[in-house]
């Protein structure tokens, strides 16, 4: 499998990788896959009917992981991609996903990708999920990913989320739905400049009893961009839940924070926090006590506060 | 060295200008560790942020080492050698200790440096470099942290407005010690503390007397420490408590 200089540097942003990973593997790139490679435990077929393959990892399966990089270099591809993910019982696997777009041309390029997880009984699964635009194409660069979790009892997600650049568009949805004691932790960083605009969606029902999520989004809106995070928690069951919308504005960015709790047993505790502001004034001051100028000041607070 | 000339300093209060500062001139020699003092909302820490240049003044000059500094931005005098401990710690989503360390030295300091630091603080270094500096940090932990970025610039002007706030007996010990040693190393740098606290004036070489927005008194400690003690201006400063945010 050989890649070229564009494809390299868009691997490179979205998953961390220099060349073929490790494990198992499906690298897709302007709708069709450059490589696949299954494992003695996780075994990735093509779908028939849609577009998308389906991703099984057998019960117990440690330590594994899986990268399933897209990158859309041509101009004007617009492509919708279904994966599903089916982890069995007490697997612990790392599942890195992405998408980037270089795009060049005048065209919109778009990637729709839904993601399903089923998660068996105690499996764990880390999932790692960065975004990110480049070229200089009067083309957008739109992506608009769908994820849905389902966990059975005792299962574990972290997700992170990342969109630091050059993505135009971006509709994030996710919806989970948990059993007992499944925990889900969601870490999203996101920053928008320009005209960009990101809207993400969390749906999370705690349905089982000691079910907890955590959903955390950190965001920087500079230029003329605008974001919404829209998070809702439904306790159903005996659980806990918590939101939280951080976010530093600047610029002539907008942002909007819709929180939405929605409790339905009494022993539901649902908690949403959420701040917009700029960059407070006595944090650019003592960064300059340190001899920074205001504008290094303001790189080193957005990139600690994204990190 | 630095030199105060002619300082004034008016804000606008209800509609009505109010002079903080009323004509302060002061000489802050190399090799000398001085510590201003006086009761609270008598212009001490205002001062401390007229020499960073974090508030200008109305009037009057500010020369560093000889150089006219007034017009210059908080940057320049950071970068001119000028460092400051502010009496309220900022604290930061994100950015760790150890990032704040070594934005302070200008360096990539190893762990291992920045772990000297802290540890001479009086902070367990291992636990601290990772940590983030935000509210999870006591108020005398950043104060800490905030003496130990001072520590790692090593400049030639070192300001730490009310360094004792918020922080407890043992901590206080070892600040006295962490002073004791900056004036031991002094050389041709020096040091201001902004304080009220006896055992502090008690490591100065000079103390300057800030009352009403003008120098009451100056002189060397051993000159004017006896006479601050007999007067009440000290201890009932920190009988009202450490707050001074003139």
């Amino acid at each position: 499998m050989k890649f070229d200089e564009i494809q390299l540097r868009l691997l490179e942003e979205i998953a961390d990788l220099h060349g073929v990973p490790e494990g198992a593997y499906n690298i897709r790139s302007n709708s069709e896959a450059l490589g696949r490679r299954s494992t003695d435990h996780i075994v990735i077929t093509p779908k028939k009917e849609v577009s998308g393959i389906d991703i099984e990892i057998a019960a117990n399966t440690k330590n594994e992981s899986v990268h399933i990089p897209v990158v859309m270099t041509e101009s004007g591809l617009k492509e919708m991609v279904y994966n599903d993910f089916y982890v069995g019982e007490n697997a612990d696997v790392l599942i890195v996903a992405g998408c980037g777009i270089d795009n060049c041309g005048g065209a919109d390029s778009e990637h729709d990708g839904i993601h399903r997880f089923f998660l068996k009984k105690g499996a764990k699964v880390r999932y790692v999920e960065k975004h990110y635009g480049s070229g200089e194409g009067a083309g957008k660069r739109i992506l608009n990913p769908v994820t849905e979790a389902y966990l059975e009892e005792g299962a574990e997600m972290t997700m992170e989320m990342v969109q630091i650049k050059g993505v135009d568009d971006t509709v994030r949805t996710t919806v989970a739905k948990l059993k007992e004691k499944a925990k889900l932790v969601v870490r999203e960083r996101l920053m928008t400049h320009g005209a960009q605009k990101a809207v993400s969606t969390y749906e999370v029902y705690l349905e089982g009893a000691g079910s907890s999520a955590d959903v955390v989004s950190r965001s920087v809106a500079k230029g003329d961009s605008f974001q919404k995070f829209d998070a809702k928690i439904i306790g159903d069951a005996p659980s806990y839940g918590h939101t939280e919308c951080d976010s530093i504005i600047m610029d002539n960015g907008k942002i909007l924070a819709v929180p939405g709790l929605q409790a339905n047993h009494v022993d539901a505790s649902l908690l949403h926090e959420a701040a917009i502001g700029k960059i407070a004034g006595e944090q650019l001051v003592k960064l300059m006590t340190l001899g920074l100028t205001e504008q290094e000041a303001e790189e080193q607070i957005i990139n600690g506060f994204l990190r | 060295m630095l030199e105060l000339r002619d300082i004034t300093f008016q804000v606008e209060e209800n509609g009505v200008d109010k002079e903080i500062i009323k004509g302060v001139s002061l000489l802050i020699p190399d090799g000398k560790l001085v510590v201003i003092t006086g009761p609270n909302g008598g212009g001490k820490s205002t001062l401390a942020r007229i020499i960073m240049g974090i508030e200008r003044p109305t009037s009057g000059r500010i020369f560093f080492n000889g150089e006219d500094i007034t017009e210059k931005s908080v940057t320049e005098r950071a970068k001119m050698g000028i460092s400051f401990a502010f009496q309220q710690p900022v604290k930061f989503k994100g950015l760790k200790v150890l990032d704040l360390l070594r934005l302070a030295s200008g360096r990539r300091l190893s762990t291992g440096d920045a772990c000297e630091f802290l540890s001479s603080v009086g902070l367990c270094a291992r636990d601290y470099i990772d940590r983030e500096l935000n509210a999870s940090l006591s108020g005398g932990e950043l104060k800490r942290i905030e003496i130990a970025e001072v520590l790692a610039r090593a400049s030639k002007m070192s300001i730490f407005d009310e360094p004792e706030a918020g922080i407890d007996l043992w901590s206080f010990n070892n600040l006295i010690r962490v002073f004791e040693t900056m004036r031991k190393n002094i050389a041709e740098s020096s040091i201001v503390i902004i304080s009220h606290q006896e055992r502090i004036l008690n490591v100065a070489d000079e103390i300057v007397l800030v009352n009403g927005g003008r120098v009451e008194k100056k002189g060397s400690k051993e000159e004017i420490l006896p006479e601050l003690l007999r007067s009440s201006a000290v201890v009932s400063a920190c009988v009202k408590g450490t707050e001074d945010k003139a």
